[in-house]
């Protein structure tokens, strides 16, 4: 579907991408993810034909994005950081425009602008001026321009920026719906919303990729973070003896509350957190203490995240 | 290219653009055939032209100057590099518009000559030349202020260039007189020239080599012709002022020539700058 090649882009000395390679196959939702400023922005515009690369290339469904830029723009829609709408006109004629643009004609253009209105939920406000619409309504036009010529591939760059909850909500809605009939690929730092609707996820930093795999996939790399943390009203010594009996919990971390309660944070290299948290529980009923409260901790996409994009100085200086 | 088209125009007729420029190019052709035409009673319209041509240095930046430029402030232009268009037909398309929105209103005026007749002998041969040609120029001009305003996303800044350039072009011929007309003096601009075209490419193409190689290379050229033979810097520079006045070959018209040779210069500079707004929108993909 699409190939992405040994991709480098410089603005003068600084380098945005560096030697970018992936593939991405027919339907399904990818993840861009990334800290501020770690080229995500400027793939997806060289991916769409908007900006240049100084190197590699860019095959949209054998399509190469510099030499057949026409054909292969026909197979992708985009939404950039920015909704880029005319302000002094209604969505119904920017996506008038937008479908002529794009090649659609009479009835054809009819149906689709009829059929995006709809995807979008913007057909209450489609004879509206863009510049009064709310900031979850423009991004809508600009995913509903994104729509139309039915590209097989969207690209979104951080569509849920700046929206209040309900919006993102039903942003992501839109986006999982548009997952099933088309191959989504949307940027974003934000971890949960990746998690929330992506089947895969590329992790960029500093321009390279460091990881390409299924949520899932990527919180297992991670297995020796799993953790139990629970409060007991129990001494900080009674705890020490009671995790010592314990095998499979290696250290731990006690912190004393004003409550009584003592917070108690264990790791553990087992796979089943399960059994211990049993046995935890069992040793501190023994022992008439109570448990207030016991949770599971498995290492989650975060810290995946933070372990892969740290140690490279973590913040780019953009 | 169509769909740029239709797009332009029903941008200009639904914000006040179309309407003032019109206002404005109406105005001043009325305000000329009130005192050429009925106060002092001259049969010939084409001098109304000739009169109302400086407007251009008004009602051209009004109408060119957010033509690119908006697009820019608005981030709109990332749509337009995305959509399956090339960008010589958003050009082109933009153009044409800004073309439509000038015809308008000189579709009224050409009416006037055809009323003058009704009172008088109008030779109307040369007053529809004049027209013709009035046409052509402004079409010029039209076409360097869209380049004008696709070096910048400031619409204020794209007019405020686009003036004093149509103001320098229109008493180039002026200027032409006061100029050295020596050999070493116009020998002496041209190195000038060179040096500043130097500029111009170092900072579009971020290329020292390239623009020193260009500029150096003129310079010697220069330095040859004039140490071979500096009778051929006689008078350049005037000459040059005035070849390259877009004005001046209106008057030919309006003194009743019709001239080949301007209509094909007016042509020229069209696909000059229409060329170089291409070039300037391609190259925002490059940076």
């Amino acid at each position: 579907m699409i190939t992405v090649e040994h991709l480098t882009k410089c603005y003068g000395d600084f380098t945005a991408v560096s030697n970018l390679s992936f593939e991405i196959d027919e339907g399904q939702v990818y993840g861009f993810l990334g800290p501020n400023g770690a080229g995500k922005s400027t793939t997806m515009n060289i991916m769409t034909g908007c900006l240049s690369a100084t190197e590699g290339c860019v095959w949209i469904n054998g399509h190469d994005i510099f030499e057949e830029p026409e054909q292969a723009k026909r197979a992708i829609g985009y939404l950039p950081e920015q909704p880029p709408l005319y302000m002094n006109e209604t969505p119904a004629e920017y996506l008038k425009f937008v479908g002529e643009a794009k090649g659609l004609r009479g009835r054809e253009l009819q149906r689709q602008i009829e059929e995006v209105l709809r995807q979008a939920k913007i057909g209450h406000v489609k004879d509206r001026l863009i510049s009064a619409l709310s900031k979850g309504y423009r991004q809508r036009v600009g995913i509903a321009q994104a729509l139309l010529g039915n590209p097989e591939v969207i690209i979104l760059d951080e569509p849920t920026v700046g929206l209040d909850p309900i919006q993102i909500i039903e942003i992501r809605d839109l986006i999982r719906q548009l997952g099933e009939t088309h191959t989504v690929i949307l940027s974003s730092h934000i971890l949960s919303e990746v998690q929330a609707i992506c089947e895969k996820v590329l992790i960029i930093s500093q321009g390279k990729l460091v990881a390409f795999d299924r949520p899932e996939n990527l919180e297992k790399l991670l297995l020796a973070s799993n953790g139990i943390s629970f409060t007991a009203e129990a001494s900080e010594e009674e705890i020490g003896e009671v995790l010592g009996s314990i095998s499979h919990i290696a250290e731990w971390e006690i912190q004393v509350q004003e409550d009584g309660g003592t917070k108690v944070f264990a790791r553990t290299e087992s796979e089943n957190v399960k059994d211990i948290c049993r046995e935890l529980f069992f040793a501190f009923a023994d022992r008439k203490k109570a448990i207030l409260e016991i949770s599971s901790r498995k290492a989650n996409l975060e810290d995946v995240f933070i372990e892969l994009t740290e140690g490279e100085s973590g913040v780019t200086e953009e | 290219m169509i769909a740029v088209l239709k797009h332009e125009l029903s941008g200009y007729f639904h914000s006040l653009t179309a309407y003032i420029f019109s206002a404005f190019l109406l105005a001043f052709v009325g305000i000329g055939a009130l005192i050429y035409n009925i106060q002092s009673a001259v049969a010939n319209f084409e001098y109304v032209l000739g009169y109302v041509c400086l407007g251009f240095a008004v009602i051209i930046p009004i109408l060119t100057m957010r033509v690119i430029a908006e697009e820019r402030k608005q981030k709109t232009d990332q749509l337009l590099y995305s959509l399956p268009i090339r960008t010589s037909q958003i050009v082109m398309g933009k153009y044409f518009a800004l073309l439509t929105v000038y015809l308008v209103p000189l579709c009224i005026v050409a009416v006037y000559p055809i009323i003058f007749a009704q009172f008088g002998e109008v030779y109307l041969p040369t007053s529809y030349g004049s027209l013709f040609a009035f046409f052509m120029m402004g079409a010029a001009m039209i076409a360097a202020g869209t380049f004008i305003s696709s070096l910048t996303e400031n619409q204020g800044f794209a007019a405020g260039i686009a003036v004093p350039v149509i103001l320098l072009n229109y008493y180039s011929v002026t200027l032409a007189e006061y100029v050295s007309a020596t050999a070493s003096g116009s020998a002496a601009a041209l190195i000038v020239t060179a040096v500043l075209l130097g500029f111009v490419i170092r900072h579009l193409t971020k290329n020292q080599n390239l623009a020193y190689g260009v500029s150096i290379l003129i310079m010697l050229a220069v330095v040859i012709i004039y140490l071979a033979d500096s009778s051929r810097f006689e008078g350049l520079l005037p000459d040059i002022m005035t070849k390259l006045s877009l004005f001046e070959r209106f008057y030919t018209f309006v003194n009743g020539v019709f001239d080949l040779t301007a209509i094909i210069y007016y042509i020229t500079v069209i696909i000059f700058f229409l060329f170089l707004s291409v070039q300037s929108l391609e190259k925002r993909r490059y940076n």
